[in-house]
């Protein structure tokens, strides 16, 4: 017994001179956190750990396990980290507090565009944006005297280019990975093109010529990608880039900082942030958010020491910190080279991803579609007609639409 | 023994079995004939998300579940017969395909497509493992007493190791420029892409799968191998019977028990193959049945699942395994009333 007491007292002073380095006050509220786990989560994390009395699951498996988690009561997690399309199921669940009071209480500092509000309630706090934008290798670009690619057909062009010249065989890399990320290269293009996804009562409108210019350009780049990009997920991508294999990818802005990683990359300071390549009518690509969300299922207290402990775990010195790791929603934040490419695609006019409901089983049934194409199992209006249709079972399946 | 400690004795492994095994088939059994969802209200909803600098502010339409005042969503449970069934099955589709006798349409629809690949799997991987096991226990059995022992733990250890873990180096050895796929290049001076067309995954696959299972058949076959009638060895040596007849006309009949036994028991596994999907991550080429009902369960980022799919999906890749299974058990069901 004593031992263990002499035990606590030397973990509490421990934690206790922890906390007050860096933390400006002392948590005494027990709380803990589920979120993903990219390097940002974990910046923000550690910045929250240490006020104390805070546990954080970084977990990639969180979307499975959150809307459980929070149904709960008292829910699991006091403290959520979502993006625009995970927070959907908390929202519809109604698992979410809303941080109107809270904000009033405690968030001057915070930027007005911080603030996720749906219906009139703030709902999220935003901490970071992400977009899809082209990297491309300027020294070879330069060499061959290319200029930055603007569209699909300038890329396309400059692929032709790089591999006339037997620089590269493949120049161009991409997220192409049959389900998730194969679905979400079509929603840029598609968004690019300026289609829409749903008509009346979420029907689906995905086939018409947006989608097939938006399939035909997706298969036109894999013309200059390495056979095997139906297995290439983001880090293989962000691989063939930091090897020199690739010119030129639409790759997520989280991962720009790895192109200057001296320990992983041999083409340190070679990449340039560029917009993503424009379609018809948009950039070709959606901005997401990242931010916290916290539960419905507690009490006031809790609730109260939560949202500070998030604005601590936010605030400017972590985020000057770890300035180069996200594209941080802060003052504190000044924009590097590596967030180039996210600003020039917003400044462009890119959308925010379209996270609703039907859009998650949409995501779905292109991600399993889409393939048939690009192997030329069929053809692009049979492909997006078949997706429609497996949408369509289960949307109805979910009761999203009415037989 | 009298009926009481019988049943005492049986007792719980029935009631675990009614508990862990008839329960949950009879619970998803019924649930692929309903579906359960939420009801949605269509409300106008002004989202406002994070831009650079400003805020996007859009009002649009969206379906929201409605909530009861416990804040819980309201769902409606609803019989729908064989719906679940048509919809994972698609006839219409797949009818129309085969009239016009387009296999290749037919193979783009996902459970036929899923289908395909896992008969296939299973029918070819099948003879292979027995030959193979057979193989391995003959060698074993011919090696000398004083290596015997590293010998079978060496031809053990592919199973041993754990299948998603074998899929995985399998996939990162031939992936890309993985070293193996490097050393194919180097051999034949050619550019070599194996996970860029469904036959080389389906190749490596099935190799993966024979290795993996190979040794466990072998074990079994070894063990059948020491009951052979010496005698009857020796005579046919004595009749001048070349190795060949021997093995044919004493060891594999006296074998055949153990070979229809390994024989079912990948039927089996073999029809439920899903390692090899995941760790692969093949789903573009090739998908199997297994692997259509995960995937029917994986909820997407909005959190919808297909579990009335998933219930249909997983009944069907049963009844397929019965179908399959009829063949061996009927000659087990003859062989053994033949014996009493």
């Amino acid at each position: 017994m004593k031992l263990k007491s002499l035990f606590m007292a030397g973990a509490m002073s421990l934690a206790a001179t922890g906390a007050w380095a860096e933390c400006a006050y002392e948590n005494e509220v027990p709380l803990k956190s589920l979120s993903a786990g990219f390097e940002a989560w974990k910046a923000v994390t550690d910045a929250m750990a240490e006020c104390g009395n805070f546990s954080a699951s970084l977990d990639q498996e969180f979307r499975e396990k959150q809307p459980e988690a929070f149904a709960a009561n008292p829910s699991l997690y006091q403290i959520g980290g979502v993006a625009n399309e995970t927070m959907i199921p908390l929202l519809n669940a109604g698992s979410l507090r809303p941080l109107d009071d809270l904000v009033e209480k405690y968030g001057q500092d915070l930027l007005p565009n911080q603030l996720i509000k749906v219906d009139g309630k703030v709902m999220a706090i935003a901490m970071m944006v992400n977009a899809q934008h082209l990297m491309y290798r300027d020294d070879v670009l330069a060499d061959l005297g290319i200029e930055e690619p603007k569209t699909y057909d300038d890329v396309l062009a400059a692929a032709a280019k790089i591999k006339e010249a037997g620089v590269m065989e493949y120049p161009i890399g991409g997220t192409f990975k049959t389900g998730w990320n194969l679905a979400q290269e079509f929603v840029n293009m598609y968004m690019g093109e300026g289609g829409e996804f749903f008509g009346e009562g979420n029907m689906p409108a995905i086939n018409n010529e947006q989608g097939v210019k938006a399939l035909e350009t997706m298969k036109a780049m894999t013309e200059y990608m390495d056979p095997e990009f139906l297995v290439s997920d983001s880090t293989y991508v962000q691989q063939q880039f930091q090897q020199g294999k690739i010119a030129m990818a639409n790759l997520w802005a989280s991962r720009a900082a790895a192109m200057n990683d001296e320990a992983e990359s041999q083409v340190v300071g070679k990449v340039t942030m560029a917009s993503a390549p424009m379609g018809a009518a948009a950039p070709a690509t959606t901005i997401w958010w990242d931010g916290v969300v916290l539960a419905a299922n507690m009490s006031d207290e809790e609730a109260d020491a939560a949202f500070r402990l998030v604005l601590e775990g936010i605030d400017g010195e972590m985020v000057s910190a770890n300035n180069d790791t996200a594209v941080w929603l802060s003052p504190a934040y000044t924009p590097g080279d590596l967030a180039a490419g996210a600003a020039a695609s917003a400044e462009n006019g890119a959308k925010a991803y379209p996270a609703s409901a039907p859009m998650g089983v949409l995501h779905s049934a292109l991600g399993n579609g889409l393939a048939d194409y690009l192997t030329g199992a069929k053809d692009a209006s049979t492909t997006l007609a078949d997706i429609e249709a497996s949408y369509l079972t289960a949307a109805k399946e979910a009761g999203l639409v009415n037989n | 023994m009298n009926f009481r400690t019988f049943a005492a004795f049986v007792g719980p492994s029935v009631f675990m079995m009614l508990l862990f095994i008839a329960f949950p088939l009879v619970s998803v059994f019924k649930q692929s004939f309903y579906i359960t969802q939420p009801i949605y209200e269509t409300v106008e909803v002004e989202t406002c998300t994070p831009g650079f600098l400003t805020q996007t502010c859009t009002t649009e339409l969206k379906s929201q579940p409605k909530l009861d005042e416990h804040g819980e969503v309201i769902t409606k449970t609803e019989y729908v017969g064989l719906q679940s069934y048509r919809n994972v099955l698609e006839p219409e589709r797949a009818w129309r395909a085969i009239s016009e006798g387009s296999l290749s349409v037919l193979s783009t629809i996902d459970f036929w497509k899923a289908l395909r690949f896992t008969l296939t799997f299973t029918l070819i991987t099948l003879p292979l493992v027995i030959v193979c096991g057979l193989g391995i226990a003959v060698l074993i059995n011919n090696a000398a007493r004083a290596i015997r022992g590293p010998v079978i733990f060496i031809s053990l250890l592919p199973f041993i190791i754990t299948p998603v873990i074998g899929v995985l180096s399998i996939n990162w050895l031939f992936r890309g420029d993985g070293i193996l796929t490097a050393m194919l290049e180097w051999w034949l001076s050619r550019d070599i892409a194996l996970f860029a067309q469904a036959w080389t995954i389906e190749i490596l696959m099935m190799l993966y799968r024979v290795w993996h299972v190979a040794p466990f058949a072998a074990i079994i076959f070894y063990a059948g191998l020491q009951t052979v009638n010496q005698d009857s060895l020796e005579s046919a040596v004595i009749d001048g019977a070349t190795r060949w007849q021997r093995m044919k006309y004493i060891v594999i009949p006296h074998l055949m028990p153990l070979i229809i036994f390994v024989a079912m028991i990948h039927l089996m596994d073999a029809y439920r193959v899903f390692e090899e999907i995941v760790g692969f991550s093949s789903q573009g080429y090739v998908i199997s049945l297994q692997w259509l009902t995960y995937d029917f369960l994986v909820p997407d980022q909005a959190g919808n699942r297909s579990i009335s799919r998933a219930s249909a999906s997983a009944m069907l890749t049963m009844i397929g395994i019965v179908i399959l299974l009829i063949l061996p058990l009927r000659r087990t069901w003859r062989d053994h009333k033949g014996g009493h």
